[in-house]
């Protein structure tokens, strides 16, 4: 195999190849997935000198080691963490040199939930539908991380604009996130929707790739029937049987028969990547722009 | 017919029937090809069409409730056909259910022209429209912990192919070795939102 590749060291909790997903094949049953924090994902690209469609690593919680054959340029963003490279510290946030066959180690993280970590030339496992994203609910894309695998890295075909240190938002002690109610509010009592938007929630531990789950207050239906399956959409926040709303994050299922209160704005979605268990949650409904 | 907003950029578009979904799906994709409707996703589903990815939903929201949308156009292209053995388990519940003999339960269905409604569940699982109301079947009551690949099931008013080995709780009543999804293959997916479908029984080997 090629020296353009780096060894699995130890895989950490749950490590995955993302990108910016696959979105456009919804109708037949195949989720976006990505990057869930997609600025950090973005900042380590460029970092590295990479073009923001590049294939990074996500961890969750607890990082992951990994030994590059060849020499190369990585950065490590998202939640911070500490980072060494043979034992000794270097950078969180900015580009480092990392010596070929040298040990480089993302640790658990300090705050937030997923560090990611860009090489130079991009993680470059073969694409599917025209992604290189792990996909946790439909399996497509590559497995996730397993210690002892072999990951290729892409050449770096010209240097996209570099930046050598970059400001990254803090993972939030308490998630608000902004939502426009509907497209099935109706389907909920008037006291549900107050509570939805006045009560604060928290991050629930069975939170993953396809949803944010919180704990709190159950949400009641004013209408009991089934709901026919119909579409979703990233940030929707569907409600289950149990009353506790899920918002769907980048691995959620095409469609979905439970009825959706409301939507997060995207531009809050990042957040919810980075709130630990047990994170206060507040949704605040606004206007439709 | 009405457009519920979602979030900042999707539209929810919500008709009576799956027929007129299939309608409003069909003009939606007339429109993107001839460019006049710029969207990231169209999902069809039971009685719904989504856009998603839209730059002026709300515009396109009073044009759609202010146009006629034209029935669906009748059906043309291919029929993928997809050879079946009528030898899934719960054969005996649905001839029960359909107030018929074992057998007949294959001949009803092998007779049917499906049209694929929607997609979803997994990629590549399409829900198949085509048989009468009256054949309409529940779920079983306990959902299997596993499905093989290619089991051939019914639900509700759809025929499905699973795609791959998953849980599932539809009525097994045949199995086919079509491959329903296959990322390098182009397309990936054999059945997609308006493709004809046809099955036909081969002999046990």
């Amino acid at each position: 195999m090629t020296d353009h590749a780096f060894a699995v060291v130890r895989a950490g909790a749950l490590t995955t190849v993302q990108d910016l997903g696959r979105p456009g094949h919804a109708h037949l049953g195949v989720p976006r997935s990505g990057a869930l924090d997609g600025p950090a994902a973005a900042l380590v690209n460029r970092l590295v000198g990479n073009p923001p469609e590049a294939a990074v690593l996500e961890t969750t919680l607890n990082g992951c080691a990994v030994r590059p054959r060849s020499t190369i340029l990585v950065a490590v963003g998202g939640a911070p963490c500490p980072v060494t490279v043979d034992g000794r510290p270097v950078a969180w946030g900015a580009p480092v040199h990392v010596p070929a066959g040298a040990l480089l180690e993302i640790g658990v993280a300090v705050s937030g939930v997923r560090s990611y970590v860009a090489f130079a030339g991009g993680v470059a496992v073969e694409p599917v539908l025209g992604s290189r994203s792990t996909d946790l609910l439909s399996g497509l894309g590559p497995a996730p991380l397993t210690n002892g695998a072999i990951l290729p890295v892409g050449s770096l075909t010209s240097l996209h604009a570099r930046v050598d240190v970059a400001p990254q938002p803090r993972p939030p002690i308490e998630l608000v996130l902004r939502v426009t109610l509907g497209p099935r509010v109706d389907w909920f009592t008037p006291e549900a929707v107050r509570a939805f938007t006045s009560r604060v929630y928290r991050v629930s531990s069975a939170s993953n790739r396809i949803g944010l789950r919180t704990e709190g207050p159950a949400l009641e239906r004013a209408l009991t029937g089934e709901l026919p399956s119909e579409g979703m959409v990233l940030g929707a926040v569907q409600v289950p049987p149990d009353g506790r709303p899920v918002v769907f994050l980048a691995d959620h299922p095409t469609t979905g028969g439970y009825p959706v209160i409301a939507v997060v704005r995207a531009t809050d979605l990042p957040a919810a990547a980075q709130a630990v268990p047990g994170t206060p949650v507040r949704f605040v409904a606004v206007r439709r722009r | 017919m009405r457009a519920l907003p979602v979030g900042d950029d999707a539209l929810l578009v919500e008709v009576a029937s799956g027929e007129e979904a299939q309608a409003v799906h069909a003009e939606l994709l007339r429109r993107r090809a001839e460019g006049l409707l710029t969207v990231r996703e169209i999902v069809p589903a039971a009685r719904t069409v989504l856009l998603d990815g839209l730059a002026d939903p709300a515009r396109l929201a009073s044009e759609l409730t202010a146009s006629d949308v034209p029935p669906a156009p009748p059906r043309t292209g291919d029929v993928i056909e997809l050879p079946v053995r009528y030898d899934g388990p719960d054969l005996a519940d649905v001839a029960a259910l359909w107030n018929v003999p074992e057998q007949e339960v294959g001949r009803i269905h092998a007779a049917t022209e499906f049209r694929v409604a929607f997609c979803g569940f997994a990629p590549g699982f399409g829900y198949l429209t085509g048989l009468p109301a009256r054949y309409d079947v529940p779920r079983r009551a306990t959902p299997r912990t596993a499905v093989h690949a290619g089991a051939v099931g019914l639900a509700g008013p759809y025929t499905g192919v699973y795609p791959r080995a998953s849980p599932g709780g539809w009525q097994l009543i045949g199995t086919t070795d079509a491959v329903l999804w296959d990322p390098a293959r182009v397309p990936a997916a054999l059945l997609s939102p308006g493709t004809r479908v046809r099955f036909v029984p081969v002999a046990d080997v």
